[in-house]
């Protein structure tokens, strides 16, 4: 019995019911039309993404080269200079034990620092648009001048009351355990702290790869310490100390290096395996979160009660999967993240990443923005080439303000949001108060970002072309 | 199966979004995935509580199923361990598999309980498991209630369920 309205029923296509996809006839014909864009590309966040989006570092990856030369180079001349010696003369199985150790520290290494180390995504604008409301609802009217004051929220785990933070930045209450790098500009999931050595945070889904890494890597410097002195005292039996170093100078650099390395990555190791038997975070250890001093009553939540199920559940317990999911598809119709610093992501990876990065330190900590920083993002979204937007002539982007052009495109918005999708134009677009000018480049960038994906449609590019031009006057 | 499908995408170009509501995550038990299970009052006249408690309820439990650490998830992991990790190239890990067990039972929950009443559950996956969103759809061509408008758009055995809500 087919129900009312039977004609939208005839050209409808049978597809996997999903909250994403947009009408059936929609999507093949977009799909057609454009390479769609992977989420890595628009992400708003400091990190930089290889292979397609299947790996992803921080943005500073110069001291993780140098970790991964140091490690090369040291492994490699022990590997040339003393094992040929030391097979020989003791045994075979000192080169087999060192390789195995030197696979195993690369391999966690680059598991450390490729690997996403629990990013929680931005908030989508309704959720922001939401979480704003019941805030003013808890707060009252905002009072305390433009910046409303920290906001907070009080859980009680385990009978410990935990205080969850607002983060401005990504519009969400963070969840315990939880911290924003400032480095990375994400929330991370377990923030352990950011590690300039393996060029990447380190969280809730690298952090037993981690502690694997700079365990692996005291045990590998402690091996080749010990295996280049026995080399190199072997050899002086027999020549005398001086003859002996002449001899295989390589051994004499490894032992620096090695004598240099071993304090602080097994004083690392040491504190890491203190941190896990007692299931803390370097972020709580530090802050003393959990500390005695702070008050008799103060305690770890989170701790399981004895030292083997902290350490199991560390390491061996389950990794939940990437929550930001690189390698996606970007849909037309779903919301993107709210990100008012970085709207200029949308506009393609390389460029915008430059232009975050002068443009950043700048927007990252303010909420509220005066309309001089929102002119900023303006400018470097405008200048940079849209290859999806074919603007005749580019607008110069001075002659732009963000706070008219909003105006404007809002007004012409109703007409594209049949063709957009319904999303853009929820209920939320009022803008409250404290966010009045953080919404404008948040609808601004939005609203590009919308016109930027249907333009592919010449009827689109037409009516986009006019919008700019009617947005320059 | 049929009749769902279009009950769903009839739903989404007949129906325009009146509000989405945000079912947040409760952490009173510590990190661990769990939802609240309150009750929203936008949804008071929508759906009864009981289905909707129930709902949130059974993700809970399969979140918790998912990160439970326990000797499956011990053994999982000291054999990736053991592998370096390459054992993941080819096999699923535990919390992928029950992920994929919830995206199913969201879709199913949708076409038989949800989308009758006009309303659609969002998979938590997708927003970063930060909230379960609960979009209310309003129906444009309808002139009376919501309800009478969605059991317009759904097949003979839904429109049991959209039109029950009214007469409950």
């Amino acid at each position: 019995m087919p129900p009312g309205g039977g004609g939208p029923m005839t050209d409808c296509e049978y597809s996997q019911i999903s909250t994403h996809s947009s009408s059936p006839m929609e999507s093949p014909h977009k799909k057609r039309k454009i390479a769609a864009r992977r989420k890595w590309e628009v992400f708003p966040g400091r990190n930089k993404f290889f292979c397609n989006g299947r790996i992803m570092m921080a943005r500073q990856t110069g001291v993780f080269y140098l970790t991964l030369v140091l490690i090369l180079v040291t492994s490699g001349l022990f590997f040339a200079f003393d094992c040929p010696y030391l097979a020989l003369k003791i045994t075979p199985a000192i080169p087999v034990v060192g390789g195995i150790l030197f696979f195993f520290v690369i391999g966690t290494l680059l598991r450390t620092s490729f690997s996403d180390p629990g990013v929680l995504p931005r908030a989508t604008p309704d959720e922001a648009a939401d979480l704003e409301r019941q805030i003013d609802i808890a707060n009252g009217s905002s009072s305390g001048g433009y910046r409303p004051p920290p906001r907070t929220k009080e859980v009680i785990i385990n009978g410990q009351t935990v205080k969850l933070k607002y983060c401005f930045t990504c519009k969400i209450f963070r969840p315990p355990r939880a911290s924003h790098c400032s480095l990375c500009d994400n929330c991370v999931e377990r923030f352990d702290h950011h590690c300039p050595w393996v060029g990447n945070c380190v969280g809730q889904r690298n952090y037993r790869f981690f502690y694997m890494f700079i365990l692996s890597l005291s045990f590998l410097t402690v091996f080749i310490f010990a295996f280049v002195i026995t080399h190199v005292t072997l050899r002086s039996q027999q020549t005398g100390i001086l003859n002996a170093l002449k001899d295989s100078p390589a051994s004499v650099l490894e032992a620096v290096v090695c004598f240099f390395s071993v304090w602080s990555i097994v004083g690392l190791s040491g504190f890491h395996t203190y941190l896990i038997s007692s299931n803390q975070t370097t972020n709580e250890d530090i802050k003393g979160s959990w500390s005695n001093k702070r008050g008799k009553e103060n305690y770890n939540p989170y701790s399981y009660g004895n030292i083997f199920t902290n350490c199991c559940a560390a390491l061996c317990g389950p990794i939940s999967p990437s929550l930001i999911d690189r390698r996606g598809f970007v849909q037309p119709d779903t919301p993107q993240p709210a990100a008012p610093s970085n709207g200029i992501t949308m506009y393609g990876a390389t460029q915008s990443q430059s232009n975050m990065a002068a443009a950043t330190p700048l927007l990252q900590s303010e909420p509220s923005l005066t309309s001089d920083e929102l002119h900023l993002p303006g400018k470097a979204s405008l200048g940079t080439p849209c290859t999806s937007l074919t603007l005749g002539q580019p607008t110069p982007p001075s002659s732009m303000p963000n706070l008219s052009s909003e105006a404007t495109l809002a007004d012409m918005l109703p007409l594209k949001e049949e063709l957009v999708g319904h999303q853009f134009l929820t209920p939320e677009e009022a803008p409250s108060p404290p966010r009045m000018l953080a919404g404008s480049p948040l609808a601004h960038s939005r609203t590009m970002h919308s016109l930027g994906l249907v333009s592919q449609d010449s009827l689109h590019e037409d009516s986009v072309r006019g919008l700019v031009k009617l947005s320059s006057v | 199966m049929a009749p769902q499908v279009h009950n769903l995408q009839e739903l989404r170009r007949s129906a325009s979004l009146a509000t989405k509501v945000f079912i947040q995550r409760d952490y009173s038990e510590g990190t661990i995935c769990q939802f609240q299970t309150k009750f929203p009052p936008e949804l008071d006249s929508r759906i009864e509580r009981q289905l909707f408690e129930e709902t949130v309820k059974t993700l809970n439990n399969f979140y918790a199923e998912a990160e439970k650490i326990g000797g499956s998830s011990y053994l999982e992991g000291c054999l990736a361990c053991a592998t370096a990790y390459f054992i993941f190239l080819c096999m699923e890990t535990h919390y992928e598999k029950v992920l994929k067990k919830i995206s199913r039972y969201i879709q199913e929950q949708n076409e038989k309980i949800f989308a009758p009443r006009g309303l659609l559950l969002t998979d938590p996956v997708e927003r970063g498991m930060r909230v379960i969103e609960i979009s209310i759809y309003e129906d444009r061509c309808s002139s009376g209630s919501s309800s009478s408008g969605s059991s317009s758009g759904s097949g003979g055995s839904s429109g049991g369920g959209g039109g029950g809500v009214g007469s409950r």
